[in-house]
């Protein structure tokens, strides 16, 4: 789960993480007489909102709810914006980057830092950039944090608050159950403050159950995805027009590539997982339906569950869901042959093979009720 | 011999009490394995399917022997449950359960690696060696005994491969899913460095998918360290940036993952990329 900005500087304020003063507003209406002069940012779920023109100064009252008004309503990459942070602007004096983040290769968490702030970190070249792996009990050894404060360029009167600020966002991350905490740029001020200019916070979402203290999840999700969520269905909107439902991620994805192998494109990833719970399979079908597919792609390989066990189960289900699309389905395993002929029965296509099938819905049209 | 699963495997099942525990239980004697008990804290003395049930991994250990664990426990137990296995000194630990966290991960994968433990998993099938045995939940019909070694980091995705390879009158050696989520406790490399050194493999097959860069690097070392053929496929060469396609740790982040640079370090590599998943056998025996 992303966090959102607003909501990640007031987790990064509760660890004595400074950022600056501000506060989110949804109306230009709510923008008060103070902090000027400000800095306005939408609070969207997607990077590059600087170049899009989501981040705005402003001197005055005027001017902020002028441009607040621009920002509000923006659309950047797909994303609407509908709150936006008003903050004071900082003097700044350097930008700075730091960061942990969950290292998949080593197993370990990486300290990120550079003394090139506001910059993607991917771009800073490898000798600027201080990258230290660690295990997750651990943290950044003398030694390491002295490593540190030379690549970042401190010393002095920053070293003790930068020791302290690494510390609390390192203690941030772990209680949160982050995959990702960054700030880009940490600014020093002209008066030698250390403040989280910006914030990001990703949080695990298979961590979320025992978070019950962090934000909801705002805008990240389609409302149908929202919906799948609730139901535990993995459930994705793509851009095409052909729904897939398999079991499995992996054969889900397998069977989107195939689609794109033959000129057909996927509009909707829908991972049935292990279950054949005929609840289960008729939510998955719901959410298909409310997607509105052109048609639908089933792609089934039975492994522990006999086919036609499963291709009853669907038969069932879609007896009772009036789909309004065609659906194509490949069925794979013990007792296919029986498992197709129930299929075809109930008015579905049925395909042998993933390139018949995807060959198939491509070119499918009507409906299957 | 085979890789991680053969005839001297003794496992236990954390949670053999449960649904899935009980069911499994059944589908690993079936394939062969020596299935010696299980553990479910307050239901020890009881049996299923005959074989003993212990409140702790200890008392287990203690009582039969066993080498190797399947962990088929709720989430949120998974993290206590790894840990006792590891305090009882298992070897080799398969963890079936999905979706937990990735901080409990570090911590149990970390605490098996420093007592030189190994850890399949978690969110994953298991491992099977046809004729010997299996640890996990993959289907018993599929396999055939064989020479090629498949490591994976699907399910499903891997069972179609594998029956592909089993119908085109191929076997397996060993079936490795390592799991979908971003951390696991074994690698696709390490995963082929046993292969390599398995005399009964002949060939390795790499299912991979968008997310991380396990496969770039498993290309990388197939370069410098692996003589046997190795042949690939890539999940998600159609899944857009910023999207988790169902595993944990299938997104592509920003250009960072994606489908094509996994099938470019791996051709790099002199490995070749199936486009369609059935095409596998066919690969192998040079008719493609």
């Amino acid at each position: 789960m992303n966090v959102m900005e607003y909501s990640a500087k007031e987790i990064f304020q509760q660890y004595g993480i400074p950022t600056p003063e501000g506060y989110m507003v949804t109306s230009p209406e709510e923008i008060q007489e103070v902090l000027f002069p400000v800095v306005v940012k939408a609070q969207v779920q997607t990077g590059g909102r600087g170049k899009a023109g989501g981040i705005k100064f402003a001197a005055t009252t005027e001017e902020a709810k002028q441009v607040a008004g621009e920002i509000l309503g923006m659309d950047i990459k797909g994303h609407t914006v509908r709150k936006i942070l008003i903050e004071r602007r900082l003097n700044v004096d350097k930008e700075l980057y730091l960061g942990f983040v969950v290292d998949r290769s080593a197993r370990k968490v990486r300290c990120l830092a550079s003394a090139e702030g506001g910059m993607d970190i991917e771009s800073v070249p490898k000798d600027k950039l201080f990258s230290y792996p660690f295990h997750l009990e651990d943290f950044l050894t003398t030694e390491a944090i002295t490593k540190m404060m030379d690549i970042l360029g401190l010393c002095g009167i920053h070293n003790d608050p930068m020791v302290a600020l690494t510390e609390r966002l390192y203690k941030l991350f772990t209680e949160s159950d982050a995959t990702l905490v960054e700030i880009n740029p940490l600014v020093i001020t002209h008066e030698g403050e250390l403040i989280a200019a910006d914030a990001k916070l990703v949080i695990d979402n298979d961590a979320l159950w025992r978070h019950t203290e962090l934000p909801p999840v705002e805008d990240e999700y389609t409302p149908l995805e929202q919906r799948a969520r609730a139901d535990g269905i993995a459930f994705v909107q793509l851009d095409g027009d052909i729904g897939v439902i398999a079991n499995g991620a992996g054969l889900t994805m397998a069977t989107l590539d195939a689609l794109r192998s033959v000129g057909g494109d996927g509009g909707v990833f829908l991972d049935l997982g292990g279950t054949d719970d005929p609840e289960q399979v008729k939510k998955a079908f719901r959410l298909m339906k409310d997607a509105k597919p052109r048609v639908i792609l089933l792609h089934i390989f039975g492994g522990i569950t006999k086919c036609d066990t499963v291709a009853i189960g669907i038969r069932d289900v879609l007896a009772e869901e009036c789909i309004p699309a065609p659906v194509v389905a490949r069925i794979k395993g013990r007792n296919e042959d029986l498992a197709r002929q129930i299929l075809k029965d109930a008015g579905l296509i049925a395909a042998k093979s993933l390139q018949e099938a995807a060959q198939l819905a491509t070119e499918a049209e009507g409906g299957a009720c | 011999m085979a890789i991680l699963v053969d005839h001297d495997n003794k496992v236990l099942v954390q949670g053999i009490t449960g649904h899935q525990g009980q069911y499994h239980t059944q589908a690993m004697l079936n394939f062969g394995t020596n299935v010696v008990g299980g553990v479910t804290p307050g239901k020890g003395g009881q049996e299923v399917h005959g074989k003993p049930v212990f409140n702790t991994m200890e008392e287990a250990v203690d009582a039969t022997g066993a080498n190797s664990t399947c962990v088929l426990v709720p989430r949120k137990f998974a993290l206590g449950a790894v840990m006792d296995a590891v305090n009882a000194g298992i070897d080799l630990h398969v963890v079936i359960t999905e979706h937990i966290p990735v901080h409990d991960v570090m911590r149990f994968v970390r605490a098996a690696l420093d007592r030189g433990q190994r850890v399949i998993g978690p969110n994953c099938p298991g491992v099977a060696s046809p004729g010997r045995g299996k640890i996990g939940i993959l289907p018993d019909n599929i396999f055939k005994q064989g020479k090629v070694g498949v490591v994976s980091r699907s399910g499903t995705l891997t069972y179609e491969i594998v029956n592909s390879i089993s119908e085109y009158g191929l076997g397996q050696s060993t079936c490795v899913g390592l799991g979908g989520d971003p951390v696991t406790g074994t690698s696709f490399i390490d995963a082929i460095a046993m292969f390599e050194e398995d005399p009964e493999t002949k060939q390795m097959v790499l299912v991979g998918e968008i997310g991380g860069s396990a496969e770039e690097e498993a290309a990388a070392y197939v370069k410098e360290h692996i003589d046997k053929p190795v042949f690939a496929y890539i999940a998600g060469r159609s899944a857009p940036p910023g999207k988790t396609m169902g595993h944990a740790g299938a997104i592509v982040s920003g250009a960072k993952g994606d489908a094509a640079s996994k099938i470019a370090a791996l051709e790099a590599a002199g490995i070749a990329v199936a486009v369609w998943p059935v095409d596998i056998p066919r690969l192998i025996l040079g008719e493609l």
